[in-house]
C-alpha cells in the first residue's frame, strides 16, 4: 500500500475541493475548455522548472512511495500534481468569489 | 541556497503576471486573500506528508534549511506562485472570452467603450 502515498495524497487534496462544484454550484468543471487551458499553461511552466529542479539533484523522489510510473524524469504523481492544485485553486477561489457576492 | 533563490524569483514572476502583463491584479482584491490561507492550509498538510514520509527529499544543500511542518519554507512560496499564477491565467481566460463577445453578455462591449461627446469620428 506504500506505493500509493503520493496518490492517495492527492486523492485527499481531490477530495477536498471537487465538492463545490455540485454543492455550491461554482461552475468550474462546467468550463472545463477555460480549466483546461489554464491547467496546461500554468503545468508548462511549473514542470519545467521541476524537471529542471530534478536534473539539478535539488530533489528526488523515493520509488518505494510512488506506483512507479514516470514521465520522462518525473513520476506520473508528480505530473498529476500540478494538475490536481490549480484545479483545486480555481474550485477554491470561485466558491469564495460566489459566496462574497451573496 | 539556489532552490530558495529560484523560488523567490518564482513569486516575483507570478505578482509580474497578475499585475503587469494579465493585469488581473488578484493580488490587490479580496477574494483571493479569503482562498490563498485555505489553500496553504491544505498545501502545509499535503507536504507534510510528501515530506514528512520521505516522498520527495531535498538536497540540503539547495534549501535554507527552515522547516515548516516537515516541508521547506521553500515549499511555501513554490505554492504561492503556482496558486497566484493558475488564479490569474484563470481569471484572464474568463476576461478574454467576454470581450470575444460572448453571446450571454452582449451589452459588455457597447459599454466599456462610451461615446465622448462631441468628438465626432
Amino acid at each position: 500500500m506504500r506505493h500509493l502515498t503520493y496518490l492517495a495524497v492527492l486523492a485527499g487534496c481531490l477530495a477536498g475541493a471537487l465538492w463545490l462544484e455540485p454543492v455550491l454550484r461554482v461552475g468550474v468543471l462546467r468550463r472545463w475548455r477555460r480549466l483546461l487551458l489554464t491547467v496546461a499553461l500554468v503545468a508548462a511552466g511549473f514542470l519545467a522548472w521541476d524537471v529542471a529542479a530534478v536534473a539539478a539533484g535539488w530533489w528526488s523522489f523515493s520509488r518505494s512511495y510512488l506506483v512507479g510510473l514516470f514521465v520522462g524524469p518525473l513520476p506520473v504523481e508528480e505530473v498529476l500534481f500540478f494538475v490536481v492544485v490549480p484545479v483545486c485553486a480555481v474550485l477554491g477561489f470561485e466558491a469564495v468569489r460566489k459566496v462574497l457576492r451573496r | 541556497m539556489s532552490y530558495s533563490v529560484s523560488v523567490l524569483l518564482g513569486v516575483l514572476a507570478a505578482v509580474l503576471l497578475d499585475v503587469a502583463v494579465l493585469r488581473t491584479r488578484l493580488v490587490s482584491g479580496v477574494a483571493f486573500w479569503v482562498v490563498y490561507p485555505i489553500v496553504l492550509g491544505f498545501q502545509l498538510a499535503a507536504n507534510g506528508v510528501l515530506t514528512g514520509v520521505g516522498v520527495v527529499r531535498y538536497a540540503p544543500s539547495v534549501i535554507l534549511g527552515v522547516r515548516l511542518a516537515y516541508a521547506p519554507v521553500e515549499d511555501l512560496a513554490f505554492g504561492f506562485a503556482l496558486v497566484l499564477s493558475t488564479l490569474s491565467v484563470w481569471v484572464w481566460l474568463g476576461r478574454l472570452s467576454l470581450r470575444d463577445g460572448s453571446p450571454r453578455r452582449p451589452a459588455v462591449r457597447g459599454r466599456r467603450r462610451p461615446r465622448v461627446p462631441g468628438r465626432r469620428p
